[in-house]
């Protein structure tokens, strides 16, 4: 009997059958929903025979507009995950009062808050992010690819793969109860001892490998491959902000590794680098992940201020107002994000000279930053204002920020900072700057690019019940929270004696409901626009009468991207050539050096899952033999020399004559 | 006009920087043993009195060896790259500055407010 439970132990380490939730009703409803499907999609997949097809074309793919692609498919199918969890919360709060204890048990609830913020943030926010980056920001340099393509499909999938194993610990053992920054000692072995501290830690390691990498890739893209006579003053605002993103990216995140690596010697092989005792600081952790995670709002941010900056100049007919500005606030951004972690624990002990320093640091960050809102209201000011989605988003952004901002600057003031920490106002104030800033600028981005990206624009009708749900939900969610944190309640509660208080949570439970609205239509925008496509096509590949690279060409481009690489003489380079009647190219097409698929990307990911799961479950002989499968594969790659090939000049020929008929046809 | 595709760049290696000779190769290995050894010996041979100044010592020699490999492995100089690589340097020593003295800072200030010594509980 005991020889038997070791040899278990030997080869499925702590995986137990008790890992298995069968004995939670939610969990077990949730599964079975997750099932149903799974198998629905799969077996659709399967019989319209497309696993071959997506294999070929867009799993292995390194086109970065595929790879862009698939990124936003990742962060909307982990938005419904994410919200899922936020009405749960919602839902919760709205009911336990008194002798009610809401429908959530603790232990529920704590995992749920924290796979909240973590999936929100990680694999919602950055995918999102990263994948309008990819998609835009080589056409908007008129480059044919980024600089390493493998790179670019790796990265995606070693994202995939951190999101994985985050969606594995809900169904195999738990998720971490720690909150979204998993702050020790709370997250240290002693206090944390099951498998959901380990299940965030190499989700989050696993997934950090591929932001660090496509961060490196599109700082290599927009410094070398920018199309002859692009200076740096000549880029687009997003490119520029993208720019800056991925420098903060590839400077924060091994911070953020780092970090997570002492957490986990301190977890597994029992060293005291964050433990209460033995020398050991656990307030060494809270001070490192701050100087990763500050930065991190503003990689979140900085591209979609790039997305308003390109919408609100194409939708007012005019040339963004104080481009040179807008790029210094944005390097000033980059800069200063480095300089105000501290302002995350104001209350953790440092005296007033620390604090003030972080907080004067803070407030001088609202500066560039307004610049920013007053070249947007400039830009507008007496322009031919279009309120087409994107705009709207845009505008709504510009409202509800500042209200977001205004509040940080509150929070920045050490003192007040002292009575609203950790307080509800604290979590309206970061939502309404995510939410108000992220989601909407994304929403925005989508609306803009989905044009480019798929030929046809989204349906309007949709569109727009998918705005006003969500901006009118976002402010029946959050406003009730800054009351109630200005009342003193703080965070992550699951249960409230105070029964006064249950309006508000109800309040806020509404708007939960009019933002699962929103994201249901913008679902149904995506199917109906999907359905009428024919009549929503653009066949001219600029439907916005655009100002920048991406518009001249097809929608969707050509797998080159540009038959030609445009030459730039001016900023809004595609404006600048439309205005001195520029004319495509007709002959002189040539073959195209393009890089070549490879499913190196998927199968190196699925390893990494592999190992994070035996790691998780202190599975070692998986592990050992995981980790070395990882590295001979990667190696065994690189002797890969069949990497490239030769568009053929036929189908080049062909692809952009017909083009040509088509733009023929439409004047 | 209309250059044909800078994916052909990757061919040519035309615009790459150079990859260092023999000698540079030598020249940089020399100096990284030599940075190597002598904080060995410091060490192992006890050679200065205070342990204080052997750590410093060594941080030095550290310092030193980081801008050897720097020049001699990676081939940096102030025009290689058009200069993105000293600007990518002095970006990363900044954040490094920041990061480390703002730790530091940080840290040793974290007690400020409490009241865990009690010594402190006795102040003014």
């Amino acid at each position: 009997m005991f020889a038997q439970s070791s040899f278990l132990k030997l080869v499925f380490g702590r995986l137990t059958f008790d890992a298995f939730p069968i004995h939670e009703p939610i969990l077990v409803v949730t599964f079975l929903g997750v099932a149903t499907g799974g198998i629905a999609v799969v077996g659709a997949i399967t019989y319209f025979k497309l696993w071959g097809y997506l294999w070929r074309e867009w799993f292995t793919s390194v086109d970065h507009k595929r790879i862009g692609v698939m990124y936003m498919v990742l962060g909307i199918v982990m938005l419904l995950r994410g919200f899922a969890d936020a009405l749960m919360m919602r839902m919760q709060q709205a009911m336990s009062f008194g002798d009610s204890q809401g429908f959530l048990p603790a232990h529920h609830y704590d995992q749920i808050f924290t796979a909240h913020g973590v999936i929100m943030i990680f694999f919602v926010a950055m995918p999102l992010v990263t994948g309008l980056m990819n998609f835009v920001v080589p056409l908007q340099i008129g480059a044919r690819d980024v600089s390493f393509p493998f790179l670019n499909n790796f990265s995606f999938w070693m994202t995939v793969g951190g999101g994985v194993l985050v969606m594995m610990s809900l169904f195999v053992g738990e998720f971490a109860r720690t909150g979204w920054l998993a702050y020790p000692p709370l997250s240290g072995i002693a206090y944390s001892p099951d498998v959901g501290m380990d299940y965030y830690i190499w989700g989050l390691q696993v997934a950090g490998v591929g932001t660090t990498l496509s961060g490196i890739n599109l700082i290599a893209t927009i410094v070398k491959l920018r199309a002859p006579g692009m200076l740096m003053m000549r880029m687009p605002v997003f490119t520029w902000t993208a720019l800056c993103t991925n420098i903060l990216i590839v400077a924060s995140f091994p911070v953020l590794t780092a970090v997570l690596v002492l957490l986990s010697l301190d977890r597994y092989v029992g060293t005291d680098f964050f433990t209460n005792d033995f020398g050991g600081n656990p307030m060494m952790y809270v001070n490192l992940i701050w100087i990763w995670g500050h930065p991190e709002v503003y990689i979140l941010v900085l591209p979609v201020f790039g997305i308003y900056s390109e919408v609100a100049a194409t939708f007012s007919g005019k040339s963004l107002f104080g481009y040179t500005s807008m790029v210094y606030a944005t390097v000033c951004i980059t800069i200063l994000s480095y300089l105000v972690w501290l302002h995350h624990f104001f209350t953790m002990g440092s005296g007033a000279s620390v604090n003030s320093f972080f907080g004067i640091t803070t407030m001088i960050i609202s500066i560039p930053t307004g610049a920013k809102i007053f070249n947007w209201l400039f830009t507008m000011y007496r322009g031919r204002i279009r309120f087409e989605l994107p705009m709207m988003w845009t505008v709504a952004f510009m409202l509800t920020f500042v209200i977001g901002g205004m509040t940080g600057v509150m929070l920045a003031v050490p003192p007040a900072d002292f009575v609203l920490h950790n307080s509800l106002f604290l979590v309206a104030h970061f939502h309404n700057v995510i939410i108000g800033g992220v989601v909407f600028g994304v929403f925005a981005g989508i609306s803009y690019w989905f044009p480019k990206a798929f030929g046809f624009k989204l349906d309007r009708f949709w569109g727009l019940m998918s705005f006003w749900f969500w901006v009118v939900g976002f402010y029946f969610a959050f406003m009730p929270l800054y009351v109630l944190g200005f009342m003193g309640v703080t965070r992550r509660l699951r249960h409230f004696d105070d029964p006064s208080l249950q309006i508000w949570t109800f309040i806020a439970a509404f708007g939960a409901v009019l933002i699962f609205l929103g994201i249901l239509s913008f679902l149904v925008q995506i199917f109906v626009s999907i359905r009428n496509r024919e009549a929503l096509r653009d066949l001219t590949g600029d439907p916005w009468n655009g100002r920048t690279l991406e518009w001249s060409t097809s929608s969707p481009p050509p797998a080159y991207n540009f038959a030609f690489t445009p030459l730039v003489h001016d900023l809004d380079a595609w404006w600048d050539m439309k205005k001195h009647g520029y004319r495509r190219p007709l002959e002189g097409f040539k073959p195209i050096h393009m890089p070549r698929n490879t499913g190196a990307g998927v199968i190196l990911s699925a390893i990494a899952v592999v190992f994070g799961f035996a790691m998780v479950w202190y599975i070692w002989w998986l592990a050992a033999l995981s980790f070395v499968v990882l590295v001979l594969t990667a190696i065994i790659h690189t002797f890969n020399y069949d990497r490239d090939f030769y568009f053929p000049k036929e189908d080049v020929v062909q692809a952009e004559g017909e083009r040509t008929r088509l733009l023929a046809a439409q004047a | 006009m209309n250059a044909d595709t800078h994916v052909d760049h990757h061919d040519s290696h035309a615009d790459e920087p150079a990859h260092g000779s023999l000698r540079s190769y030598l020249t940089g290995f020399f100096l990284s043993v030599v940075l190597t050894v002598i904080p060995f010996w410091l060490v192992m041979g006890d050679v200065l009195s205070s342990k204080q100044a052997t750590a410093l010592v060594i941080m030095a020699f550290a310092v030193v060896q980081i801008i050897v490999h720097m020049i001699f492995f990676l081939h940096m100089n102030p025009r290689s790259e058009n200069g993105w690589t000293l600007m990518a340097l002095l970006f990363t020593l900044v954040l490094v500055g920041i990061t480390l003295s703002g730790s530091l800072w940080v840290m040793y200030h974290l007690n400020a407010n409490m009241v865990l010594d009690p010594g402190m509980s006795q102040m003014p």
